[in-house]
Formats: structure tokens, sequence, C-alpha cells
């Protein structure tokens, strides 16, 4: 594949802070990255930087294998689809769809309103261009409301028009700053499809920064977690949820945080525990008769599908269980025993990184 | 519902009646009196129909007083906007790079609009005294000849009006001020991405377009405020050489207060009611429909 964005050895610094710490990361032809990460990471200034918003203290960026760490964002031709979808609000639906292109095409006089009437080649450039915005404006079912303001739009068509705005151009890349963050769980899902549906058909390489997790797993291709301004793993989503390479992304990742039993107290769940820590997920530690950790209930959280258990293990070790069926509830106060499938436990070494577990 | 009614009146009434008696009531009293002859003093008035406004627009006087008001606010609506406006953008972008100077000159900036002008039109005599002044000073310095700059018929307008210019610059840039901190930094982003390079096209594509809105108020409150210059011409010219800085307002207050001319007076506060209602209206039909982008 085709390397066409990559931030080379970055480093950007606010003053004092370090945002973004030494980081590489490469952006493929018709591939589909996520950048995820707690709100701070920096994965905001990541992409502020691939799209040229912010220069870098360090490092260059390419494109394909030209270096653009000086060049603006509209010499790059990188489209950015902001999370508050900035819109210009005095222009309407097809104004604001035509923007980038007659910023490229057109030069300060020839965007002059009445221009089109004195030269015929300037007309044919503006009926292009209106080509173009209706064409947009088809794919994303907004014919009808091309005369509207942003003002007079629901979320989900402005988001739409947003979208419309950054792909008009035929980008170089397309980066997408928490698309999903100001829309309702239905229209959340939705959208998901669409943009991914988006993906497939033009194979743009796109970058969506997000802090939520399922909104990364479920339409990227790769997923960088990226924790205190530098990336922890960078993998596939199954990758990244099954074998977190170190024990802050396995702590980060996971609709429930995952148990983590130190060194030492983790014996009881596994031989190698005298010396490394071990993680389960709350939804794979079981409640069982026959199992070896030993914890007493302090806790029982209903919440309809689930319930979650919160217990105190050895070691005044606090631990979460996450049943599933609500028949079989144990009470507070009682002891029970825990066990997990060898497939569910995850080492960690002394430094914090993965270690494989032989049985 | 009859106690819900009285209630209703009981706190809707007093406002309501002080309105009426000391605006509604004068008001239309000085409707009537603008076409009678009536002197203040005098028991008796005559009802002379349009007369007053005949002479006002029929005799020089008058046509000068409403000619100057005219050219006055012609040149200072414009400048004391786009001056505000400048000085706002240069202000703004100081706020990043040189915050504290920023500050300072803000405060210079707003100065003119705190003091009294009655006050300030003293050190502008001095300033522009054709032969002690430091105006003419410095101009001698550059070789250019000293002006009369209160006396000379040709030049008293524009010298008033350049103290209006002085007066207002301050308040407007406030407003443009609080306007360009509203601007979402996004918008700015945006437009980068999507190819609005250099200062001039994000200025048409960004900031000109979402300062609307102020834009709009600043004009009405800076051409409403030029209409009404009274102080700087009562302190400094009384309206001459010769009517030749008589304003609208300056002519009431001589034909009402100095010649107790109150139908006269009241006439021309008739005109000039008018053309402050017209005023009013075109903001509300221009700021609701135009620049609020709904």
């Amino acid at each position: 594949m085709k390397t066409s964005l990559s931030l080379n050895n970055v480093t950007k610094r606010f003053g004092d802070v370090e945002a973004v710490k030494n980081i590489s990361i490469s952006l493929h032809e018709g591939e589909f990255v996520a950048l995820l990460g707690a709100s701070g990471c920096g994965k905001s200034t990541s992409l502020r930087l691939l799209a040229g918003l912010e220069k870098p203290s360090e490092g260059q960026i390419f494109l394909g294998d030209k270096d653009v760490t000086g060049k603006s964002p509209a010499e790059r031709n990188i489209a950015l689809m902001f999370q508050s979808y900035a819109l210009y609000p005095h222009l309407t639906v097809f104004q604001n769809i035509a923007i980038p292109l007659r910023m490229r095409q057109l030069s300060a006089i020839q965007r002059l309103p009445g221009y089109g009437l004195l030269s015929s080649s300037i007309r044919q450039k503006h009926n292009e261009i209106s080509d173009r915005v209706k064409q947009m404006a088809e794919m994303l079912r907004l014919s009808t409301l091309l005369d509207r303001k942003p003002g007079q739009l629901s979320g989900g068509q402005q988001q739409r028009v947003a979208l419309a705005r950054a792909l008009v151009r035929k980008p170089s890349a397309f980066l997408l700053d928490e698309p999903l963050s100001n829309l309702d769980t239905q229209l959340r899902s939705e959208t998901r499809d669409e943009i991914r549906s988006i993906h497939k058909r033009t194979n743009y390489p796109f970058l969506l920064v997000t802090h939520d997790q399922s909104d990364a797993f479920s339409m990227a291709d790769n997923v960088a977690v990226m924790i205190d301004g530098e990336i922890a793993q960078f993998a596939s989503p199954k990758d990244i949820f099954c074998k977190p390479a170190t024990i802050s992304v396995a702590r980060f990742i996971g609709q429930h945080r995952m148990n983590i039993l130190p060194a030492g107290a983790a014996v009881s769940l596994h031989p190698a525990g005298g010396q490394l820590s071990l993680g389960v997920r709350p939804e794979e530690l079981i409640i069982s008769t026959a199992g070896t950790l030993e914890a007493t209930i302090e806790s029982l959280i209903f919440h309809g599908e689930e319930t979650i258990v919160n217990l105190v293990g050895p070691k005044q070790q606090k631990l979460r269980v996450v049943v599933h069926s609500s028949n079989e509830l144990p009470n507070t106060g009682e002891n029970v025993k825990l066990s997990a499938d060898l497939n569910a436990l995850h080492a960690f070494d002394a430094d914090g990184y993965r270690k494989e577990l032989t049985s | 519902m009859i106690r819900r009614a009285i209630t209703d009146l009981v706190l809707v009434g007093p406002a309501a009646l002080a309105i009426v008696i000391f605006i509604f009531l004068p008001a239309i009293v000085v409707i009537l009196l603008a076409f009678t002859d009536y002197q203040f003093g005098s028991s008796t008035a005559n009802w002379i129909g349009v007369d007053n406004f005949t002479s006002l627009f029929g005799s020089k006087i008058g046509r000068k007083a409403l000619t100057n008001t005219l050219i006055y606010a012609g040149i200072v609506i414009p400048a004391s906007v786009g001056l505000g406006l400048l000085v706002a953008i240069g202000l703004h972008h100081l706020t990043t790079s040189l915050p504290k100077a920023s500050n300072i000159l803000r405060a210079i900036y707003f100065l003119p609009v705190s003091a009294t002008l009655v006050a300030m039109a003293v050190s502008w005599q001095m300033l522009l005294h054709p032969s002690l002044g430091l105006i003419n000073n410095w101009l001698s310095i550059l070789g250019i000849a000293p002006q009369q700059w209160l006396s000379n018929r040709d030049l008293v307008l524009y010298t008033l009006a350049v103290i209006g210019i002085w007066q207002s610059v301050g308040y407007n840039m406030v407003l443009f001020l609080a306007g360009l901190a509203a601007i979402p930094k996004t918008l700015y982003d945006a437009a980068e991405v999507d190819g609005v390079t250099g200062g001039w096209s994000r200025f048409w594509v960004v900031t000109w377009p979402m300062l609307g809105p102020i834009t709009m108020f600043v004009i009405i409150v800076t051409a409403a405020n030029a209409f009404r210059v009274f102080e700087s011409v009562a302190a400094m010219t009384k309206g001459g050489p010769a009517f030749a800085s008589d304003t609208i307002v300056y002519a009431i207050y001589r034909e009402g207060f100095v010649y107790f001319k109150a139908g006269y007076a009241s006439a021309i506060t008739v005109i000039f009611f008018i053309a402050l209602l017209l005023l009013t209206a075109l903001q509300i039909a221009l700021v609701e429909r135009k620049v609020h982008y709904r």
C-alpha cells in the first residue's frame, strides 16, 4: 500500500508542555485509521499537525514522499471535518459546499459576483463547480436543502453538509475530529454507517480522532491508542482489545475497567502471577465454586442487562465482576470464589509490557 | 381572573402611566406646537398650519442646519465605524503578541468616550487655537500654512467632524472587539483548510460576515449620535461662524431656549423625530433579516 500521509518523529510543545511526544504514524491509501485516546492525550494536536493547522516543534510530515512540514492545509489539500462542523453561518448549504472549490479554482477577482457575465471561461468554471456541488449534495441527500442556511438545519443535516464540504474537492486525506460526539444514539449509528460507506466508495485515506472506543473499533481498520502524547499501541481493533500491548492500554480499553492484580496477589489466578501482574476484564471473571481467587462482595449494582458486582480480594484489592444473568445473584457480604479462563488473562511485566502466558 | 387582572394592572400601571405622562403627552404637545406660533411665556398661540415647516425648509438658515447635519453624519458615520473596526482588528491581534500594550491602547482609545465632551472642548480649543495651538505649530514644522480651524467657514464643520470621530471611535472599537472575540476559532481553521489563505480573503469569508450583527448595531448607534451632534457645537462654535456649523439639535436649542420660539423649535424637533424613526425602522428591517443568518 502506498503511504499517503505520515508523521515522522513529530514532537509538539506548547510552552513547557509536550502535547505530542515523538510520535510516528502513517496513513495509507484506502486505509481507515482511528486515533483513540482520552481527552487531553494529544490526539487533537496530532490531527491539527497532520492537517497543517499547527507546525511541529520537531520532526517531519510527509504527503506521499514530499516533505510538507511547513506547508499550509490548503497546499496539502487535506479535508478536515470539525467536531462543531464549523459551517459558515451566513452562506447557504450550496455556498458552504462550494467554498473549497471556489477558493481553489477562482481568483479573488473572479469570485466577485457578476464576473461570470464577462468571461465565458469563468462561466464554464462556475458551472463545473455547481455540478460538482450538486453531485455531492445528491450523494449525501442534501439536494432539497441547498438554499437553506446552516442555522435552519438539524444536527445530522449540518453534519452531512460538513461531510460534503470536506469531500467536494477530492482531498489527499480526510481527517475527522470527533464526528459523532454531537449526535444522539440513533443518528450516531446511522452516521457511522454513512462514514464507512463513504470511505468504501471514495477510498481516500481516513483518519478518525475520537475518545469513544466503540466508534473507533466499529469504523477503523487500524486503531492507534494514544496515551499521554504517545502512541501506546497501533494495531487492528481486535488485537487492541484481545492483546493490549501495555498495562495502560489494557486499563483504557474496554467498556468496564480491567481488573489488574499486582504481581504476588495474582498468583491465586495463575502461577505466573508471582512475577507478573495479571489483568482480567470484569466480563471474563467468573464467580464459581471451582475458583481459586477468594473475595468478599461489597456491593451489587443492577443495570438491567448486566449487574456490576464490586468485591474486595486478597490484600484489599478492589475487584469488579459483570454478571449477565440476573437469576442467580449472590448477596452482599458473601464470600465467593472467582476464576478466569487462561485465554482471558493478560500478563504484564514490572515495566507494564505485555508478556504471553504459556499454560 | 379579576384578581389576576388587578394584579397585572398594579404591576404594569405605574410605569405605563409615567411613560404616558412624561413621554407620550409631551410628544403630542410638541407635535401640536409645531403647527402654532407659540412663544415661551405667552398665554396664547395661533394655529399657523405648516408655516413653521415651510420656513424651516424655505429659509437659508433652516436648510443650512439640515445640510450641515447630513454632511457631518456623512463623514462621521463611515469614518468612525471604519476606524473603529480597523483599530479593533489591530488590537485583537495584538492581544496574543503583546497583551499589555493592547490593554493600554484600549484604555487610551476609550478615554474620549468616557470623558465629558464639554470639558474636552477646552483642550480642543487650545489645540486648535490659530496662533498658540499645537496643531498649527506642528503643521508649520511640516511647512503647511496655519489654519483657522474653528473660525473658517469652509473648515469649521470638518473640524467638528474630526472631533466627533475622535470621540466615538473608542466606543465602536470596544463593540467590535467584543464581536471579534465571539467569532469561533474553528471557523478560521475551517477557512484555512478550505483554501482561504491570506488575511484579505479570511476577512471577507469569515470576519466580516460574522461581524454583521455587531456592525449593524455600531452603525445605528453611531448614526443616532452623529445626527444628534450638539455638545461640541454648543461648547466650541455656537453654530458659527455665520451658521457654518449650525446643526439640527443646536438649532432646536437656539430657537427654543435662546429665542423662545417654541413653535418653530417644535417643528424642527418633529422633523428630527421622523428622521430618527426611519433610521430605527431601517435597523429593524435590516438587522432582523440580513445579518442574523437564520
